[in-house]
């Protein structure tokens, strides 16, 4: 009887992990059709040409639905970038490691904080207190490495894969 | 339970009898044994290939592909470099740049490739007043698919005495109305096979079949493959549904 | 017949979170008197009783699907198509959830029918659930909606002309006819117009045939599952409680629903399809032979059998809405086929009679099939206005056994056992 009823038992517990497991596998499709589409991955990167921008000017390209700011660096700047107080940054890393070539710096324009816009691309803008750039949401300071500073944004403005194909044309993405 | 049985069969029958019979005027091609067909079937990958081949070679010029991207043509079997290699040798339209204009470039995976004419009116100018259609669901969009994409390339004959063939039209059984505006699209040695392959009409024909077929059902093979599991899959399942039931039901028979 | 008294007798008692949920939202006894241990159900329940449950999963499934097709899916004359075939190469698995979507619908009306055709057969409309077999038209009628505006989304040649033909219907109305037309395009043609409505309606209807479904089982309940003898329920004796016994059943159909759905989706995705709509929708060329999805085609056939424009409109809804007198229409007091000789063949010629009309709604309507149409559409309504109520006069029905028990389990020689 014992053995009847474990042997029915073992039937119900298969049966039952069988069909869940082919539900959970089911589900997957349903799940994963939002993940980007094929033809959403293809569209990965944007050529500039950087030669119409003068030292001290910058301007925003729209790479994968996002502005991307490029920003052409006074001397100033760079030696501001490069002289930081490791202490002072939240989230340490070096200017050298943020651009390729010191002259350009070039970054995803989205506060890493909760998504928005910072200013400080036009000279009219707030450029918060390191002369970089200011998120109006919720007050994040950005310096001229693109680095927080100070406010709640938890990460440095993230840098996009790029390379330069000559002197005055970048290939983001 | 006969009765269901009964009621499935004559289901079947009738479906079958409501099946798309109708090429209206055309002959009904001839069935083929085409590598993708059946349970297992899957594309010949050197024969999209060679379909690639003729169709840029033959077709493009007056047939569009406008689903295929450049990109899709490395899921076909070309090489990365292969592909982007085709992308870079057309030109695309991109625009408007910092002066407001439309420029030309080379193209990139990304890009579909480009239609042989820009609109409508534009095929239609060209051809006699005959619209060239859009190939990529061709062997999706009439009775017969393949078959009949194959029957009709390899269709074209000299037209009957009793048939008066209209000018600028080509006679072909296969095609309904069997007056075709498109001349005979294939000759031997059309196009150079670098496999070796020989270039034989029928050769070609069967290639530019297996290459349309794949750009109209792009995710035959991963269908057929998931398809194969998914179907032993529930077997079994049903199996052990079957074998719960006769359990739980057989204290009370 | 159990009552109020044995819910209460065979109520679920549940201890901790469960018993404070249930306290207060008592769902899993709602369940258990639903579907569960304590619903009894007649124990000569036959594979034909598996249909039920099977257009509910049927259902589930093209919400499921249909809800994520539309993440994609763009409702534009211009851009409808190109959407569909981007669901096809590019979005992850998107041909997939579209061929289940469209396969699921041709299955689902498969089962409907076969569920239909079980309540002809056994009677199940007959007193006291009419009302259960009203409801069930009222979501047979929704789903042809649903369907039919579903098949027009994908914005093919047969989507665009099968819009413009049964639109077009409408202007068969005396006087209005045109105007209603108009307001049903919302333009002066068929277009772009149409199709957002037809997108609206078809994602809504769906939340209307849930609903309809959920008071169709609630009416069920009342009374509980025709058998396949048709004779009421005397005793415990007769039943067996839902769980585990239907479940178990219902399970085995769930199985072979999903062989022939998978069988489709993977290996004939386009067989139930029409190739004319992998060709985008073209307003200045009608294809050769316009038809609609099989599931459609017994009432275009009817409705093409009429030579004249309002009355083919009339003969095809009128094919619908005779199918909620049938109740009455059947006047015989016995439920089951199985004990009316005379009704069991006519339900065959009837059967066959559906399944010629489909032929007929395939073919263009030419030579011979136009008079098979008028003879077949005539038999339709003939079955129904003449057979079913003079049947009940003159048939006399072989002997009733007395219980579902004793035939099931006392009779070696029963006519069709549980199994």
């Amino acid at each position: 009887m014992d053995e009847t009823d474990s042997r029915r038992n073992f039937l119900y517990i298969a049966t039952g992990a069988f069909a869940t497991v082919g539900g959970g596998l089911a589900a997957w499709p349903l799940i994963h059709q939002m993940n980007p589409a094929a033809d959403v991955l293809a569209l990965a990167s944007t050529e500039v040409d950087l030669s119409p921008l003068a030292p001290g000017q910058s301007i925003t390209v729209k790479w994968r639905g996002k502005p991307v700011f490029i920003r052409h660096r006074t001397p100033e700047e760079i030696e501001l970038a490069q002289a930081a107080d490791p202490d002072d940054l939240k989230d340490f890393q070096p200017d050298s490691e943020r651009v390729q070539n010191p002259e350009w710096l070039i970054m995803v324009g989205v506060c890493t904080h909760l998504g928005c816009i910072p200013l400080g691309q036009k000279d009219t803008d707030a450029k918060g207190d390191w002369n970089g750039w200011f998120c109006p949401c919720h007050g994040s300071h950005y310096d001229t490495s693109g680095r927080i500073r100070k406010g709640p944004a938890p990460e440095n403005l993230q840098i996009p894969e790029y390379v330069f194909l000559d002197e005055t044309t970048v290939k983001i993405g | 339970m006969k009765a269901l049985a009964k009621i499935l069969a004559l289901a079947v029958v009738a479906s079958l009898a409501a099946s798309p019979a109708f090429a209206a005027g055309g002959h009904e091609p001839e069935k083929h044994d085409w590598s993708f067909n059946g349970i297992l079937g899957s594309y010949d990958k050197p024969a999209l290939r060679r379909g690639y081949q003729v169709y840029m070679e033959v077709c493009s010029f007056c047939h569009g592909v406008e689903f295929i991207a450049f990109r899709n043509l490395i899921d076909m079997g070309l090489t990365e470099d292969e592909a982007k290699a085709a992308a870079e040798a057309v030109q695309i339209e991109d625009g408007p740049d910092d002066q407001g204009l439309m420029f030309m470039r080379a193209g990139r995976l990304s890009d579909r490739i480009p239609p042989p004419f820009p609109n409508e009116n534009a095929a239609r100018a060209a051809n006699g007043g005959a619209l060239p259609p859009d190939l990529s669901l061709m062997t999706k969009a009439r009775p017969f698919g393949p078959d009949y994409v194959y029957a009709l390339l390899t269709g074209y004959e000299q037209a009957p005495d009793d048939v008066e063939i209209a000018p600028g039209m080509n006679y072909n059984p296969f095609y309904s109305g069997e007056q075709i505006a498109m001349f005979e699209p294939l000759f031997d040695g059309a196009v150079f096979f670098e496999d070796g392959t020989e270039a034989t009409i029928e050769q070609m024909a069967e290639d530019i079949t297996q290459f349309l077929m794949w750009t109209a059902e792009p995710k035959l093979d991963d269908r057929k493959r998931m398809g194969l599991g998914v179907m032993i899959f529930l077997v079994i399942l049903t199996g052990m549904f079957i074998a719960v039931k006769r359990r739980v039901w057989a204290d009370v028979h | 017949m159990a009552d109020s008294q044995d819910h209460e007798h065979n109520k679920m008692q549940l201890k901790g979170v469960m018993g404070w949920v249930e306290y207060r939202l008592p769902w899993v006894n709602l369940l258990n008197n639903a579907v569960g241990t304590n619903y009894p159900t007649p124990r000569n329940l036959n594979y034909w009783w598996n249909f039920g449950s099977l257009a509910g999963l049927a259902l589930v499934i093209e919400i499921l699907t249909g809800v994520v097709l539309n993440m994609h899916y763009v409702p534009t004359a211009e851009g409808a198509f190109a959407s569909v075939e981007r669901i096809m190469r590019d979005v992850n698995f998107g041909w997939l959830i579209r061929y289940v979507h469209a396969n699921g619908a041709s299955v689902f009306f498969a089962v409907i029918y076969l569920h239909m055709f079980r309540s002809f057969y056994y009677g199940s409309y007959k007193n006291p659930r009419e009302l259960v077999w009203w409801l069930g038209l009222i979501i047979f009628f929704l789903m042809i909606i649903t369907a039919f505006t579903g098949y027009v989304l994908p914005w093919g040649q047969m989507s665009f002309w099968a819009a413009t033909v049964i639109t077009n219907l409408a202007s068969a109305v005396p006087v209005v006819g045109t105007d209603i037309v108009q307001w049903l395009w919302g333009d002066f043609s068929v277009g772009g117009s149409l199709l957002g409505r037809f997108n609206s309606l078809h994602y809504a209807l769906p939340v209307a045939i849930v609903g309809v479904a959920v008071i169709h089982m609630w009416a069920l309940h009342e009374h509980r599952s025709n058998n396949p003898l048709g004779i009421e329920v005397k005793g415990p004796q007769d039943t067996l409680p839902f769980h585990p016994y239907f479940t178990a059943k219902d399970l085995v159909g769930v199985g072979v629903f999903l062989l022939v759905l998978a069988g489709l989706v993977f290996y004939a995705p386009n067989i139930l399809g029409e190739p004319d709509n992998y060709v985008p929708a073209n307003p200045l060329q009608t294809p050769n032979h316009i038809v609609p999805e099989w599931y459609l085609l017994p009432f275009y056939a009817i409705l093409r059998a009429v030579p004249d424009k309002l009355g083919g409109v009339i003969a095809m809804g009128g094919s619908i809405i005779i199918l909620f007198a049938v109740p009455w229409l059947d006047t015989s007091k016995v439920r089951s086929a199985k004990f009316r000789p005379i009704y069991k063949q006519f339900f065959w010629l009837f059967v066959i009679d559906t399944l010629i009309l489909g032929v007929v709604g395939a073919n263009a309507p030419e030579g011979n099939w136009i008079i098979i149409g008028q003879l077949a559409t005539f038999y339709y309504f003939f079955h129904f206005i003449v057979i079913l109520p003079v049947l009940g006069w003159i048939e006399s029905p072989k002997p009733l056994p007395d219980s579902i028990s004793t035939s099931v389990l006392g009779d070696k020689k029963s006519p069709e056992p549980a199994e």
